[in-house]
């Protein structure tokens, strides 16, 4: 079975900075996969290098079975990989709704339209005609995972979604993530928040300068204790 | 109280034609970061084009289409094979917008000469107007009506389209707007042909009462820049509202302190920089 993602040992660079030091990893259909780390590891490099924001220099990167490598942004996304950014990055001077609109790709399929988007997220739909910048933290989650499914993903990028959340708004995107999972979804979440991707993921790596130092089950990865010390701090 | 109309609406008449030299620069510059030292001869050639359909056709308004569509095409052609090369080199897009801005002036000095040409009045727009205290050529009234309109549509394009809406996402967040599959790049080609042809028909309905002349092109371009920093890059209601301050204060500055001219435009300008150093609508 073709995973919905593969990475093959990339090396992606910053200028001069050399960055991600051969990184591999999986997704399978369906599976939601975090990846862990501390700040500077390079997990929203890995980020950027799948969406081609900053192609790795080697390596590959499969989407179900096609090279995506050096593809221009616009086509990988097209090809099915949704991203929620690091920051959320919702276009201040567009309303919520214009933010969804300009994802949208009704060519792409019809699972999701403006309709079914606001069912998920009925907040959204209440402050449709504000500007991305009038939005609280939480809305402009919403928002921002909202955005990304407009563009009928079958890949979900994810780059620390629980970053700046309340702690009642982490447990409402657990909640979020379970029935976006439920629909068939994959999903790569990259987070700081342990217990979040502890509960959520089906497979976890753990990244340290780099490279991938880790990879396992919740449950391997629970009783890691010198993993979870050493390369998480806790 | 006749010499203040009349210069108001001078004023506001040269307003119109910056506002669709301004309004071009401010989205070319705003969204896609290029220091166009050309747009200045946008308007020149805008002009030139429509001088000679004119004589040809004796149809201004076929001059007009002539003129902006001419200057979209050069504009097309300036941004797909040469600053598309530079995204963010600033001193490569000046110094090279600046080179062909040389050679624009010196082949419509060889195509048209040196003379100075004046389009004629469309038939229709000759004349004045009795506005009770004053009377007022009835082509400058038209031409504030165009820009009034030209705004409005513009305004409604980028507020009310789908296609508006892709338009500002790409200027608030170029990387982002590619990560959610837009493609930039015919977005970006298709503002900049936008705002050159906008500069060229700004230099069409200039024709008739500014004239056009070997210069023409480097008078205009100081202006609108000045629109723009004064109203803020990339910002559109800033294009209007400069536009207006500009052409008002540059008019008045004339036929009050012919030989201060430049002072009275641009100490304004410095004041409001250094009060908002983003301009009147600019974003940080």
């Amino acid at each position: 079975m073709t995973e919905a993602l593969r990475v093959e040992d990339v090396h992606t660079y910053y200028g001069d900075s050399y960055v991600l030091q051969g990184v591999s990893l999986r997704v399978a259909p369906g599976q939601l996969v975090a990846v862990l780390g501390r700040n500077g590891v390079g997990k929203t490099t890995l980020i950027r290098s799948v969406v081609g924001f900053t192609p790795p220099r080697s390596g590959r990167i499969r989407l179900r079975g096609t090279d995506i490598t050096h593809l221009p942004s616009h086509v990988i996304a097209r090809m099915g990989v949704g991203l929620v950014p690091q920051g959320r990055r919702i276009f201040p001077s567009l309303t919520v709704e214009e933010n969804l609109v300009v994802a949208a790709r009704p060519d792409s399929g019809d699972a999701w339209t403006l309709g079914r988007v606001y069912e998920l997220f009925p907040r959204l739909r209440e402050r449709a005609h504000h500007r991305g910048n009038k939005l609280s933290g939480g809305e402009q989650q919403m928002l921002a995972i909202a955005r990304a499914l407009m563009t009928n993903p079958t890949l979900l990028l994810m780059d620390e979604p629980s970053e700046g959340l309340a702690p009642k708004l982490v447990l409402d995107l657990a909640e979020t993530l379970v029935r976006l999972k439920e629909r068939g979804l994959s999903i790569l979440m990259v987070e700081q928040n342990l217990p979040l991707a502890l509960r959520l993921a089906d497979y976890v790596y753990v990244m340290s300068k780099g490279t991938v130092v880790f990879e396992g089950t919740p449950d391997e990865l629970r009783r890691a204790e010198g993993v979870r010390q050493r390369y998480l701090g806790v | 109280m006749q010499f203040w109309l009349t210069q108001l609406l001078n004023g506001l008449s040269f307003a119109a034609l910056l506002f669709l030299l301004a309004s071009g620069l401010t989205l070319i510059f705003g969204l896609m970061r290029i220091v166009n030292i050309a747009h200045g001869s946008y308007y020149l050639l805008g002009a030139y084009v429509a001088l000679t359909v004119v004589q040809a056709t004796e149809s201004f308004l076929a001059a007009a289409l002539a003129g902006s569509l001419t200057v979209a095409a050069v504009g097309v052609v300036m941004q797909r094979a040469f600053l598309s090369r530079f995204y963010r080199a600033e001193q490569a897009q000046v110094l090279l917008t600046m080179g062909f801005s040389f050679i624009f002036a010196d082949l419509a000095l060889w195509i048209w000469g040196g003379d100075p040409h004046r389009l004629p009045t469309p038939r229709a727009l000759a004349g004045s107007v009795d506005l009770g205290l004053t009377f007022f050529p009835t082509y400058r009234l038209a031409v504030i009506g165009v820009g009034v309109l030209v705004a409005l549509f513009l305004w409604l394009l980028q507020e009310r389209t789908r296609l508006g809406a892709v338009v500002r996402a790409a200027v608030d967040d170029q990387e982002m707007a590619r990560g959610l599959g837009i493609h930039v790049d015919p977005v970006l080609t298709g503002m900049f042909a936008v705002g050159a042809a906008l500069a060229g028909f700004g230099g069409v309905m200039g024709g008739p009462f500014l004239g056009v002349y070997p210069g023409v092109d480097s008078e205009v371009l100081p202006l609108a820049f000045a629109v723009v920093i004064i109203g803020g890059l990339g910002s559109l209601k800033g294009a209007l509202v400069g536009s207006v301050l500009v052409g008002v204060l540059d008019n008045l500055g004339k036929a009050l302190f012919p030989e201060l001219s430049y002072f009275t435009l641009f100490v304004p300008m410095a004041i409001v920089l250094a009060i908002r150093p983003t301009g009147l609508f600019g974003r940080a």
